[in-house]
């Protein structure tokens, strides 16, 4: 098989906080009625993680389920093991109102890290969210609009945010992201 | 800048990340209906100063479709409710009436 490229393939940005390429990110679109009964046995059988509440994200290990709407989640694991998991997923919904489509190459995929009130500042920037720590934490994932496209972000941990977007607009969001986190543009608004 | 609360997301989003989608409880009149009837569907809008109902879309978050009561003049922001629904539910109506009594919109009050 052919090798799989990222959006913007190997891109670093060093500034006030480091941006980067996550290189190719397996990732799966589940959609189900939130009442069917076997969707949380499937999810938790296929990915080892319990069904994330409204806005949330549950991961364990290199594996985890994201809300992205009251019918959709959006699974992420390991590039190589999607299509597997697809499979898996679909089998054990088999007979249910279901779509499971592995969606990997649909999306770019970023790594922000840096000093936790720096990253939260670069992705303020960008976004009509409050990023403040007592609204904005880890275990949630917010889907937003970033300057003028569609985007989700969470905290992996404080000092550590994931960025994903649509794939044909990869680079715009990195240059988004590296824009805000120029040198010397720090504004310190979450510094405590 | 408007800021109403997407029901599915619980979350209060910035105008920015959504969609307008025109306003809301049309009732449409298809084929076999008379020319008033579609021409009403069609083009007639209330448009009022005041109380008015939307349709909105949570375009940039979850995708979702839902409805908004909102005051056109001062933009303040009566309630939002789901989308599969023909009219108001009460308690957004009970708010209106207690800012604004003697509300009407189309035929509902």
């Amino acid at each position: 098989m052919s090798e799989p490229v990222s959006a913007v393939k190997n891109a670093v940005f060093s500034g006030i906080v480091r941006v980067e390429d996550c290189g190719p990110q397996g990732m799966i679109t589940l959609r189900s009625d939130a009442s069917n009964a076997k969707l949380k046995q499937a999810v938790k059988v296929v990915i080892g993680a319990d069904l994330p509440p409204v806005r949330g994200i549950s991961a364990n290990g290199d594996r985890a389920v994201a809300w992205m709407s009251p019918d959709e989640w959006l699974i992420l694991l390991p590039y190589a093991e999607a299509r597997a998991a697809e499979a898996e997923l679909r089998k054990a919904l088999a007979g249910t109102h279901h779509l499971a489509e592995t969606v990997s190459d649909a999306r770019a995929f970023f790594r922000v890290t840096g000093d936790a009130a720096r990253v939260r500042e670069v992705l303020a920037k960008l976004v009509p969210v409050d990023l403040h720590p007592a609204r904005f934490g880890t275990g949630e994932m917010r889907r937003t609009r970033m300057a003028q496209v569609a985007a989700a972000i969470w905290l992996e941990s404080e000092g550590e945010a994931r960025v994903i977007c649509f794939r044909s607009v990869g680079a715009y969001v990195f240059d988004l992201l590296s824009a805000a986190a120029a040198n010397g543009s720090e504004v310190a608004f979450f510094d405590a | 800048m408007l800021i109403l609360e997407c029901p599915y997301c619980g979350l209060h989003a910035d105008e920015t990340e959504l969609a307008p989608g025109g306003e809301a409880h049309l009732k449409r009149f298809g084929p076999g209906s008379s020319d008033d009837d579609f021409e009403g569907y069609l083009f007639m809008r209330e448009n009022p100063k005041g109380v008015h109902f939307e349709r909105w879309r949570h375009a940039n978050g979850c995708g979702k479709w839902f409805h908004a009561a909102r005051d056109t003049n001062t933009l303040e922001v009566f309630g939002t409710y789901s989308a599969q629904t023909t009219e108001p539910p009460q308690d957004i109506k009970d708010k209106i009436s207690a800012r604004r009594p003697g509300w009407t919109w189309r035929e509902f009050a």
